[in-house]
């Protein structure tokens, strides 16, 4: 790769051809603002339809250019502070906000949406222009994500997402001139289409016209009714995240704040998913051994992720046979706590509402399946977003920075390494390998680590051998690679033993419902970090050792693969319309 | 190529019909510009067009006599551009819908002379900042009215009249008492009814109803309708 010398407001700069002048410009400490560009370089994601047209500069001898999709060349002189560019960027910024609700006090948005940090940013005092609005109804359809696209800026990243990314296809760009909008194929809601809820179109919206859908109300009504006994579980990739929003460093570890943050809140047990994943590396290994064993259908997929479930339900429904039965971390935990832990403390389950704190939209969907109820009792009554749960520790008056560490109660919310890692790509996978290791080769594993599994790469493999077979493991995230995958699959192509699918980028740490990452991927990689080092620290790192998923089999599900287990913790999948 | 405006437009065209006075001659399609009368023996081609802030563009050319409104002009090649719009680039989709809004206000009497300003900086911004031909030419037809017809934007903010008799909000129609003959004419083709007057006496527009439609004008044989 050869060099080009540019100047960038008279200071020279030399960078790789290619680039364009909005990273030329960053690298002599010059931020033009952008608003439609998305740039997620480790996931391969280019977004620059250079539609918003915010990031102008002026050009010498040429006028204005968009700094986001012009790559330099040798000898260009470029000035981002004349008259005229300034004009434009100010003049377009009031352009899109005379075509916006400006509703940002009673905004969801508010704090993070990136037009507002524009605004702030070119210091606009005052909108001339006044006129027609954009009007669309409202789509609170899903359990998973809300649209207000009257707040839509037309940047097109989450069609971006949709479409290329997780090939899901859902939103389109529709309507001409000022009628253009991104929808839904024939305008439906978002219920009745092939949407997975992954809420990738959420995690990179702008501005507030794609958000999740919010149960905080509902969690504030239940904590406050005496009759009920409140139980809540916490995700792994929550803990590493949750700190972001009290401004502590993403990839801080603040599972301990979080904790005592859920008791102040009226939470009558704080309780752990990573229980929840054990006992899924419980179940989900002994269906891989038994299909391995016994000649069943091979690869096996995890089935931990809800949008991924809802993608091959649709996409792919003549392979339903090959995902694990299991149910999610979230589900197990949910049916757990229903019937044994009910049982334990000697509660109506019909009293307890179990609450979960996930990195997820796609969650709340899950919870609301119909397959996923015991007795007419929905296994998680409500699912909240890591951000809903910073929204109500800001109400209840709570900074989590200030808060104690406290510890888990028990018995479920005892967990193991191998619990936690669920939380990045490649680790339910990892979790599923130590624990098969230990049992085919029955006997403790010496080394835990599966590095090459690790990582926000969209596709990964391995091979380990364990007790002389050699397994073969994919690892992929993100729901494009997945389907290239499940083709490969379908065409007999692949021949992997097992392989594990995330719906988002880089795994639950890259969720729907995590802290807005506004297009900084290194947020993904620390907190992905975060997780394997949680693991590394803890003392017991393959599930089967966990003493209170022991317990739990001895006291009330016999084995793993057992009836009973079966029964609560297995679920079915069913075909779904491919429109 | 070089044949002037006036050339092509009297000896080839046969001059204006009822000849009427020339007001303009758009060139070059719904992005070209107007050109006014003083310019009106500039030679047709490329460069000379340009100078004068017009373009050859599809080739195509309209005459306009006294009858035109110039801020109509405007406003009705713009709405060619809103139709247009793909509706990818904020300048384009918004600017051009913000751009008709106030001509719209201009025609209609709602707007205050500090607008041309922001009229203008508008069109500048939308031609500078569009991504495709469409939006950094669809603010000509205004820049180029705006430049060369100032005066009959000035006259529709700063008196609310429009000279063409075009701008229907800023018309007021009322009939001239010593010329009417009460020959009923008028108030049968009124399509809303609002002039009444008895056979062979002064009639009079009821102005709460009227819808300024010129109707009452058209028809009258006596010219007794007056236009404010």
């Amino acid at each position: 790769m050869y060099t080009i010398k540019i100047k960038i407001n008279d200071i020279p700069v030399e960078v790789e051809a290619g680039t364009t002048i909005l990273r030329a410009a960053e690298k002599i400490g010059i931020k033009i603002p952008t608003l439609c560009h998305l740039n997620l370089h480790d996931f391969k994601v280019d977004h620059t339809p250079a539609s918003c047209r915010v990031c102008q500069v002026e050009l010498k001898g040429k006028g204005l250019i968009t700094s986001c999709a012009t790559s330099v060349y040798e000898g260009m002189e470029v000035f981002t502070n004349t008259q005229k560019a300034l004009r434009a960027r100010r003049v377009v910024l009031e352009m899109i906000l005379s075509d916006h609700p400006k509703d940002c006090l009673v905004c969801d948005k508010s704090g993070n949406c990136e037009l507002q940090s524009l605004g702030e940013q070119l210091h606009l005092r005052n909108v001339r222009f006044k006129g027609r609005m954009s009007k669309h109804p409202l789509d609170f359809s899903s359990q998973s994500i809300a649209r207000d696209m009257s707040k839509c800026i037309m940047c097109r990243r989450c069609e971006t997402m949709c479409n290329t990314v997780q090939t899901v296809g859902v939103l389109s760009n529709t309507g001409r001139g000022f009628d253009a909008v991104v929808d839904t194929p024939m305008h439906r809601p978002l219920q009745d289409t092939k949407c997975t809820f992954c809420g990738q179109c959420a995690a990179v919206c702008p501005t507030g016209a794609l958000m999740g859908i919010e149960h905080m109300a509902d969690v504030w009504r239940v904590l406050n009714d005496k009759n009920k006994f409140v139980v809540v579980q916490t995700a792994p990739a929550t803990r590493v995240a949750i700190g972001e929003m009290f401004g502590m460093e993403p990839g801080t570890i603040a599972t301990g704040q979080m904790i005592s943050g859920l008791r102040r809140l009226g939470f009558d047990r704080v309780f752990d998913t990573s229980f929840g994943a054990d006992l899924t590396v419980m179940e989900e290994t002994k269906e891989f051994i038994d299909r391995l064993n016994n000649g069943g259908r091979l690869p096996i997929l995890t089935s931990c992720c809800p949008s991924w479930v809802k993608f091959f339900e649709h996409q792919f429904p003549d392979l339903l046979d090959i995902p694990s039965s299991c149910k999610s971390p979230q589900q197990m935990f949910g049916a757990i706590v229903k019937t044994f832990y009910a049982k334990k403390i000697g509660i109506n389950p019909k009293d307890i509402v179990v609450v979960s704190i996930m990195p997820c939209l796609a969650k709340k969907y899950e919870a609301a399946r119909d397959e996923h109820q015991i007795e007419n009792m929905h296994e998680v009554d409500y699912s909240i977003s890591t951000r809903e749960l910073g929204f109500m520790f800001e109400e209840a008056c709570i900074d989590l920075t200030h808060l104690p560490k406290e510890k888990y109660d028990n018995p479920l919310g005892e967990s193991t390494g191998a619990g936690v890692i669920f939380g990045s790509s490649g680790g339910v996978l990892e979790a599923t390998l130590r624990n098969a290791a230990e049992i085919l080769d029955k006997k403790p594993l010496q080394n835990v680590d599966f590095h090459e599994v690790r990582g926000l790469d969209g596709f990964k493999e391995t091979e380990v051998e364990i007790n002389g077979i050699k397994i073969k493991a994919g690892i992929s995230c993100g729901l494009g690679n997945a389907r290239k995958l499940l083709e490969k699959i379908r065409k007999k192509e692949a021949d992997y033993h097992i392989i594990e699918i995330m719906a988002c980028p880089g795994g639950c740490i890259g969720g729907g419902g995590q802290p807005f990452h506004h297009g900084n991927t290194e947020i993904l990689q620390k907190r992905s970090e975060a997780l394997y080092r949680i693991d590394k620290k803890s003392k017991k790192r393959v599930s089967s050792n966990n003493e209170a998923i022991k317990a739990l089999y001895d006291e009330f599900l016999d084995n793993p693969g057992s009836s009973k287990a079966h029964q609560l913790l297995h679920t079915i999948y069913r075909k779904r319309n491919k429109e | 190529m070089g044949t002037t405006v006036k050339e092509l437009v009297y000896n080839m065209g046969g001059g204006i019909p009822k000849n009427k006075k020339f007001k303009a001659a758009q060139t070059g399609g719904p992005s070209g510009g107007c050109i006014p009368e003083s310019l009106i023996n500039t030679p047709i081609d490329y460069e000379e067009l340009k100078k004068i802030d017009s373009i050859m563009g599809s080739g195509g050319l309209i005459v306009m006599d006294d009858s035109s409104c110039m801020v109509n002009v405007a406003k009705y090649f713009l709405e060619f551009t809103l139709h247009e719009s793909c509706g990818k680039c904020v300048p384009c989709r918004i600017g051009n819908m913000r751009l008709f809004e106030i001509l719209t206000n201009i025609t209609e009497g709602k707007a205050d002379i500090n607008t041309l300003e922001t009229l203008k900086e508008l069109c500048e911004v939308i031609k500078e900042t569009s991504l495709c031909g469409l939006g950094q030419s669809s603010p000509n037809p205004v820049l180029s009215t705006l430049k060369r017809f100032k005066n009959e934007y000035e006259e529709h903010i700063n008196q609310g009249k429009c000279h063409a008799h075009v701008c229907t909000k800023l018309l007021h129609y009322t009939i001239i008492a010593d010329k009417c003959v009460g020959c009923t004419l008028c108030a049968r083709n009124c399509p809303v009814n609002c002039i009444e007057g008895k056979r062979k006496e002064v009639h009079f527009i009821n102005q709460t109803e009227c819808i300024n439609c010129g109707e009452c004008f058209n028809s009258c044989s006596f010219n007794a309708i007056n236009i404010l």
